[in-house]
């Protein structure tokens, strides 16, 4: 034994003595984990948000949340005299006088989408492939709640410098707090303190940035891994992979250099953003103030299907009884978002209800062996980027040469129009591929190679696949159908029946599938040949 | 019939395949010596962030292809920083890709649920553990225990009362009132209508005693925006038209969608424009909505000129600016 090993040796001895921990430990150093590239969009989530905690700390030692005004007197020319709030000359003072402070800015902002956008992909992933069925429901949950609050937290960093362009949208949210019937107006003002903008907004939500809402991360964000390490990583299909087991790599060590070594990677390419991609230039827009704007007003990414939403929606409002109710606000900025989040949130259990699925799946699904649920997903999605691009509709139109008018009808057809559509597609596409699987598992892969018979006829050389392809293509299941009573005993119908019957109707849509190939099949077929 | 057919079988996991560096110690070597030179591309990275920080001032300015005149100062710290993280994360990765063990490993799996007994063991410890404490049989305790956990939950929402003022007819109420005068923002003149040529737009406040303060919530709701057209291309009743002077008319700037400022003039259409939400108000039309989600033209204010021939109120608002709320009436 070395020495370097000797002192290892006691250092593990003695916390083992006060915690027990070598039992756990042991076994869970070599615990294993699936390989695959989509599995790293998750990380990509937890680095930036590790990225966000220490460039925020950093911003924060400098930034002075307060409303208060003050006179510019910084290196910064144009603005110089200038009347503005602390936030905002804090903010030019990141920016201009401390070294290092410009770069930190960008790589937080970056950070920020970045962690946007690995949330919205690894959903799709984790919602295509099926990783929310059973029993991973409460992650599937929790993600949709970090998902929901990374938005708001987006948001309220983004609201923190109030400069032009963030104040405006703070404006926006006050008008949709003010639209709420009944408390509306009340809660606005204790929101803000009084009326629009008064000097409470920026430092209130300050401690909710910085504080509140980055603890509530923390949490999701630990008991999110507890979860998949508890339950184990799932896997997706292919030779000797079962809903039993799992097959990868151990965590020690390659799992700790590879995930190790990405949180550098992400690091990094955040790094490089911020070095060279200006994001956010708040010394351009000016201070905030209401009775001004610039054209071409525009919120972060994430927010833009929101606002894209309220662009499109009809101008509608009731006045009755010495009452006004927006319908024009309500609708697209808390409705139809509500209505979206909840459906998010609840369509494990929904999928499951209509398809009477209740087992286990550790195994994921190809998206084309799941048409509906696949066509479901495209759907919704098409709906959002419809609305998200609805919300770049001034952009867009300039930049095309359009008129704002056709932008803005394109997009109040299309985002009723192209869902509906998008799901047919989708799952006509999906059954495709599935007839395109049977095909090569019976017929083999094309070669390419073309032969001339003595007849003169000319046919392709097709070649058998491999067994494991031909095990990937296959190792599906094809659920049937549910067949549940519509009438009862004596032939009535009851409100069960109706809904056995709704059920029905559902899992039969969901269980349109082409017939997988089978051993059988490809045997009679090599008898033909 | 189903136990005919015959699928297709799981041929196991494939069969190991070495990599390079598994079987040639020179490869190997050759692996090793590029997880090195990461690494030190990595250290030569943090150099360039200490070079940067303490050698290039934070005034110099370089051009680059692409990136333009860039500040070389943030340039070098944050070039220097992406080159010593990415190199330490591409050269784990290398290590790991080519010199750590890659042979797949199998663990398995357990249900989650528990065994049968020990769930109905817990179903008994549970409905044990609450007949002992006996809530069920003191309804009592069980009523006062409710009563006084729902009003606690009030706390909260007494304590963050104080968070702000009650709204009263803060929203519906602007500073305009009859005879204050338009003045410019920014500049704080008065205006004249010789001051406004046909066609011409100006940003306006209601004046204020000398060396009064405006607070940001004031011109939140008091912004209004002066345009001259030629009288004859107004398209109002006589009530409207008698609120405009000379050509001049004055409306909200403050959109009555979301209170975004309605800062777009079109001068061709005589259209004003909401960057927001691109709502469109036609001003020959007392700002009556065209297009876009806004659902009430933007109120209009009545000027006039006083004895010294400035620009005036009539009037105050004759309803609410800015967005809509429960309390509005119209």
């Amino acid at each position: 034994m070395t020495a370097r090993e000797r002192i290892a040796g006691n250092v593990a001895g003695y916390v083992d003595d006060r915690t027990g921990a070598a039992k756990w430990m042991k076994k869970n150093l070599t615990k294993v984990f699936p390989d695959h590239w989509s599995f790293l969009l998750g990380e990509i989530c937890l680095y930036s948000f590790v990225i966000l905690l220490l460039s925020g700390t950093f911003l924060t030692f400098w930034f002075d949340p307060s409303m208060r005004e003050v006179v510019y007197d910084g290196s910064y020319a144009p603005l110089k005299g200038l009347e503005m709030s602390a936030a905002y000359a804090s903010t030019l003072d990141i920016s201009f006088e401390v070294r290092g402070g410009l770069l930190m800015r960008q790589i937080h902002h970056w950070a920020a989408l970045i962690f946007m956008v690995g949330i919205v992909v690894h959903l799709l992933r984790v919602y295509f492939t099926g990783a929310f069925r059973k029993p991973r429901e409460f992650n599937w949950i929790i993600g949709v709640g970090l998902l929901t609050l990374g938005i708001v937290e987006g948001f309220l960093g983004y609201s923190l410098p109030d400069d032009l362009l963030s104040g405006t949208g703070i404006r926006i949210a006050e008008a949709i707090i003010q639209a709420l019937p009944l408390v509306g107006s009340y809660l606005a003002f204790f929101a803000f303190g009084g009326a629009f903008p008064g000097e409470a907004f920026i430092p209130r939500i300050y401690t909710v940035h910085v504080l509140l809402l980055p603890g509530i991360f923390l949490a999701l964000i630990t008991v999110h891994l507890m979860l998949v390490w508890y339950q184990k990583h799932t896997q997706f299909p292919g030779p000797g992979r079962t809903e039993k087991n799992v097959v990868g790599y151990p965590l020690m060590p390659v799992y700790m250099a590879k995930a190790g070594g990405f949180f550098f990677i992400v690091f990094g390419v955040t790094a490089f953003l911020g070095a060279v991609a200006s994001i956010n230039p708040i010394w351009l827009y000016g201070p905030y103030t209401p009775g001004q704007i610039s054209a071409g007003s525009q919120p972060d990414w994430y927010m833009g299907w929101l606002d894209g939403l309220v662009r499109m929606a009809p101008p509608l409002e009731t006045h009755a009884f010495g009452h006004t109710i927006s319908w024009n606000i309500l609708i697209p900025g808390l409705i139809l978002p509500g209505i979206m989040f909840t459906g998010l949130a609840l369509y494990p259990f929904i999928e499951s209800w209509a398809t009477g699925d209740k087992r286990e799946h550790h195994l994921l699904d190809r998206p084309r062996n799941t048409p509906n649920r696949t066509a479901i997903g495209v759907m919704a999605l098409t709906f959002t980027l419809v609305s998200l691009i609805n919300g770049g509709n001034d952009i867009i139109a300039t930049t095309f040469h359009l008129t704002i008018n056709q932008m803005m009808w394109f997009a109040r057809i299309s985002v009723l129009v192209l869902p509906p559509i998008a799901f047919i597609i989708t799952k006509r596409l999906c059954l495709s591929l599935q007839r395109a699987d049977r095909d090569l598992v019976l017929h083999g892969r094309e070669t390419g190679r073309l032969v001339r018979m003595p007849n003169g006829e000319f046919v392709e050389v097709h070649e058998p696949i491999s067994a494991e392809k031909a095990w990937l293509l296959t190792s599906h299941e094809q659920l049937a159908p549910l067949e549940l009573p519509e009438h009862d005993a004596s032939g009535v119908r009851r409100p069960a029946a109706l809904k056995n019957k709704l059920r029905n109707r559902i899992s039969r849509a969901a269980a349109v599938a082409v017939p997988k190939a089978t051993e059988t099949e490809r045997r009679e077929l090599e008898g033909h040949h | 019939m189903s136990n005919e057919i015959e699928q297709i079988k799981d041929p196991g996991l494939p069969a190991h395949v070495h990599r390079s560096t598994d079987t040639d110690p020179k490869a190997a070597a050759r692996a090793e010596r590029q997880v090195a030179i990461l690494f030190g591309l990595s250290a030569l990275g943090t150099l360039l962030l200490i070079f940067s920080y303490i050698f290039v001032s934070d005034k110099t300015f370089i051009f680059i292809p692409i990136l333009g005149e860039t500040n070389a100062h943030q340039l070098g710290l944050g070039m220097g920083m992406a080159i010593a993280l990415f190199c330490i994360g591409a050269g784990l990765i290398h290590w790991a890709k080519t010199l750590m063990p890659d042979e797949e490993v199998i663990a398995h799996r357990h249900e989650f649920r528990s065994e049968d007994e020990d769930r109905s063991e817990f179903v008994k410890t549970v409905k044990a553990g609450a007949s002992a404490a006996g809530l069920g049989r003191r309804p009592l305790i069980k009523r006062t225990l409710g009563a006084a956990l729902g009003l606690s939950a009030l706390t909260p929402l007494l304590l963050l009362r104080d968070l702000g003022p009650l709204p009263k007819d803060s929203l519906s109420k602007t500073s305009w009132k009859a005879g204050t005068r338009l003045v410019t923002d920014p500049g704080d003149r008065p205006l004249r209508p010789e001051d406004l040529e046909v066609g011409a737009v100006a940003q306006t406040l209601p004046e204020i005693a000398p060396g009064a303060h405006r607070s940001l919530a004031d011109i939140g709701k008091d912004a209004v925006l002066l345009i001259r057209l030629r009288p004859e291309e107004f398209n109002l009743d006589a009530e409207r038209l008698s609120w405009t002077h000379e050509g001049i008319i004055a409306f909200s700037k403050i959109c009555s969608h979301m209170g975004c400022a309605v800062a777009l003039y079109e001068q061709q259409t005589k259209h004003l424009l909401c960057p927001c939400h691109q709502s469109t108000f036609d001003v020959t039309r007392a700002a009556k909505v065209i297009f876009g989600p806004a659902a009430r033209p933007l109120p209009q204010l009545a000027i006039t000129v006083d004895a010294d021939g400035y620009l005036v109120a009539q009037a105050p608002f004759n309803e609410p600016v800015g967005p809509s709320f429960w309390e509005r009436s119209s």
